[in-house]
């Protein structure tokens, strides 16, 4: 078996496993700091029941997150090592500090998050809550510095085959990292919008009308509500960055094999990269010179320029309509939702229903889009300097990888069956419990910590 | 005076790399040796566990994550060579990792029925990190051959280090519980403690066989001079601890955090005698930190933010210890 291919697999299957989990905690520290905030401004004991519920999620997440972030911490030396050899002295040093600056500050400061409710004033504790929300946003920031880097490398040289860093500001302010971070951010934000809204919604079905209940679903409606927009402008220059510095991988996105004007917008195909043609085509005339281009004769770059050095087409140009077509029902479904309950108040149950069903669409966007520009990228690990042929671990038997992959397929599988399954628990617990449910460490210890309404 | 850099950076990100792994053994050996003792506990006396944990394990771990970060961005050839070779154990060490860092939240939030399972798993998951770890040290201090003997020595290794960390565990839990609890965590210690010093013999007598080199850096005049007070003082701690074991509790609680004191110093003074051992080699026998070392301009830019950084972190994390401090029954992980 090909060491290549399964190191791949694996190496997708941790990031991909891992990258879903991030996406939560990034944003959802900022919205608990939000509750906590709105808790100590209006002294609305119901902001604190919402902090206490996502809290869980968050505590949940981010254990998810952590040891699945381990496990990718090894993953460089144990199936990459070219990867550290040739580029080590640029990727060394943002992935230290992404360690130094972001992974202690969460993990310190999550405890007193959880636990330190009744053993700190509340001004600490809202500043732990601030320190984890800034954290993992910093945590974001390093790897897409580094991510970005790989996709659009700057500031630096090549010295008998190894990089060399000659300017840290151009290497982390590559011209992709600006766009990437922004999209990854809001993404982050959607996700979380969504999920809120979505067990939220699910509680609402349970009958649930508790004070904390809807207070979390209009964070995560309005907040979808506001983002979306932002996030599709936002797409967009991201997609014209790409253009300009990875042309190959905008052509595999749009299926366009020909370098020519008028260029099509191509709504559905099946990329067939044998005869480089799309079957089965539905394209809007004109439309990707318009987009790409802003005119209709504009010239887009096609496959044709790139031929043997491009990505594969299919996974490229699907992964890219999936989050599109996601992005378009989260923008239907928050705005009529936004509409409802700012106009009337309620939800209407269809809408509930809908938004439980899109608890989870944030993560098939991201990995959708994640899988995009990943892939999009390929032959190269890092465009141009190091391709992930050249990177892999050639002493490790085809059949080690085998056995770990299959390993860790079955054990993220079970995983996130029993993530999905605590989580609809919780909802469904809450729901029924509505703002009865007792505050945390409240059994055995005087309230050192007063919560009003108590 | 001038420095050269590509001498010293090397040497300095070795420090900093031996510091990370020591704090990591000492922090998260008292947390997976907890979960190794989950095997001996009732369902009550688990949940006391677990709390007098749950605010530090997160932190603990992420020491694990500087010092592989540490070797993966200071010797990354190195990092490749070691982590290659060692590439079914690190699998193992990361499955029991993953396990059991889910199980910590997984038994608190599950239907209650299920919370046993977990309990399991976090036994399991501790243990099998252990071990893991065991065994990866046993096999690297032999120069990560991978015949017969290396095995039968890391195995060893993987049983006695998984003892050692039972023995951090039952003394951090002397010093976060009471009652009864604490009475059996006494003797939890004393058992420990008898196999975490067949280990440490162990691997003591090992290393200096296993290479000629080494032995010679330790039974030379007049190396062995000032080098004999590390094993005598280490020897010493380590009576003076099973004694105090039959003492154990006071009255007052007084010496109940003496244990874990004493036996993060046994873990210092066996570190540094391992350290000793392999300087200056990061792969033993086959690469030096010098031939493995990233160019010092990229590990000065770390350098220099460590510098602010670490102290940082220290701080804090000192803080949330203080924060948690006292006894552990009135937390509660949920």
């Amino acid at each position: 078996m090909d060491p290549l291919i399964l190191s791949r697999m694996q190496f997708a299957a941790n990031i991909s496993f891992h990258i879903l989990f991030p996406t939560i905690t990034i944003a959802l520290g900022w919205v608990l700091l939000f509750f906590k905030l709105q808790f100590n401004r209006t002294g609305d004991h119901a902001w604190m029941k919402a902090y206490f519920f996502w809290v869980k999620v968050f505590a949940l997440s981010f254990a998810l997150g952590v040891v699945s972030g381990v496990t990718m911490s090894f993953q460089f030396g144990t199936n990459w090592p070219g990867f550290m050899e040739t580029v080590g002295n640029i990727a060394g040093p943002l992935l230290a500090y992404e360690v130094l600056t972001a992974f202690f500050l969460e993990a310190v400061f999550l405890g007193i998050m959880l636990f330190g409710f009744r053993r700190v004033s509340n001004r600490v504790h809202t500043v732990a809550t601030f320190l984890v929300a800034f954290g993992t946003t910093m945590s974001a920031v390093w790897i897409l510095a580094l991510n970005s880097w790989m996709q659009t490398p700057a500031g630096f040289e090549m010295r008998d085959g190894v990089a060399h860093a000659t300017n840290w500001f151009e290497i982390v302010l590559n011209p992709s990292f600006p766009y990437r971070l922004t999209h990854m951010l809001i993404a982050s934000g959607l996700t979380v919008a969504f999920l809120i809204a979505g067990l939220s919604a699910l509680r609402y079905i349970k009958g649930d009308r508790s004070a904390s209940m809807f207070k979390a679903l209009k964070t995560g409606v309005y907040m979808g509500a506001i983002l979306i927009p932002v996030q599709i402008f936002v797409g967009d220059l991201h997609g014209l960055n790409t253009l300009e510095h990875q042309p190959q991988k905008i052509a595999a996105m749009e299926a366009n094999w020909e370098t020519r004007p008028n260029v099509p917008l191509v709504l559905f195909a099946w990329p067939d990269e044998d005869a480089r043609e799309n079957r089965f085509e539905i394209a809007v005339p004109n439309g990707a010179s318009l987009i790409l281009k802003h005119s209709i004769d504009g010239v887009v770059p096609g496959l044709n320029d790139f031929e043997g050095e491009h990505p594969p087409v299919a996974p490229v140009f699907f992964g890219f309509r999936i989050m599109v077509g996601i992005g378009m029902l989260m923008l239907a479904s928050s705005w009529v939702g936004s509409y409802y309950l700012y106009r009337r108040g309620k939800l209407p149950m269809p809408m509930a229903y809908v938004f439980a069903g899109m608890a989870f669409s944030g993560w098939i966007a991201t990995l959708a889009g994640w899988y995009t520009t990943e892939i999009g990228r390929q032959p190269w690990l890092v465009s141009g300097v190091l391709t992930t042929a050249d990177a892999v671990a050639r002493d490790v038997p085809g059949t080690h990888v085998a056995l770990t992959l299959t390993i860790y397929v079955l054990l993220y599988l079970t995983l996130m069956i029993v993530y999905l399954g605590v989580l609809t628990h919780l909802a469904l617990k809450a729901g029924k419990e509505g703002d009865d449910e007792p505050d945390p460490a409240v059994e055995d210890e005087p309230l050192s910590q007063p919560v009003a309404g108590e | 005076m001038t420095i050269d850099w590509h001498v010293a950076m090397p040497l300095i990100f070795a420090g900093l790399m031996g510091l990370s792994i020591l704090i990591y053994v000492i922090l998260d050996g008292f947390d997976l040796g907890i979960g190794i003792l989950f095997a001996v506990a009732t369902d009550d006396e688990r949940d006391t566990m677990i709390n007098s944990i749950g605010p530090f394990w997160d932190a603990n771990e992420t020491w694990l994550v500087l010092a592989v970060g540490l070797l993966l961005v200071a010797f990354p050839v190195a990092h490749g060579i070691i982590l290659t070779s060692l590439y079914l154990p690190v699998f193992v060490l990361l499955l029991g990792l993953i396990i059991r860092g889910v199980a910590f939240d997984f038994r608190a939030k599950v239907p209650v029925h299920r919370k046993r399972r977990w309990n399991f798993l976090f036994f399991a998951g501790s243990l099998t990190a252990s071990l893991a770890q065991g065994y990866m040290l046993g096999v690297y201090v032999l120069g990560l051959d991978r015949d017969l003997a290396s095995f039968g020595f890391g195995a060893l290794v993987a049983l006695c280090l998984a003892a050692s960390y039972a023995a951090m565990g039952a003394a951090w839990l002397i010093y976060k519980t009471e009652g009864e609890l604490q009475r059996k965590a006494v003797k939890f210690l004393r058992l420990a403690l008898a196999f975490t010093a067949v280990g440490m013999v162990a691997v003591s007598l090992a290393t200096p066989f296993a290479s000629t080199r080494i032995f010679e850096k330790w039974f030379t005049w007049p190396e062995i001079m000032w080098l004999a007070p590390l094993p005598i003082i280490t020897g010493a701690m380590f009576v003076w601890l099973w004694f105090l074991t039959f003492r154990l509790p006071y009255k007052e609680d007084e010496h109940s955090i003496t244990p874990f004191l004493t036996l993060a110093g046994i873990f210092t003074l066996g570190f540094a005698g391992l350290a000793y051992s392999f300087y200056p080699y990061v792969v033993p026998e086959r690469m030096t930190i010098w031939e493995a070392a990233s160019a010092p301009e990229s590990l000065a830019i770390i350098l220099v933010g460590t510098c602010f950084v670490l102290p940082t972190i220290i701080g804090y994390s000192i803080f949330a210890y203080r924060v948690f401090g006292g006894k552990a029954t009135e937390l509660t992980y949920d």
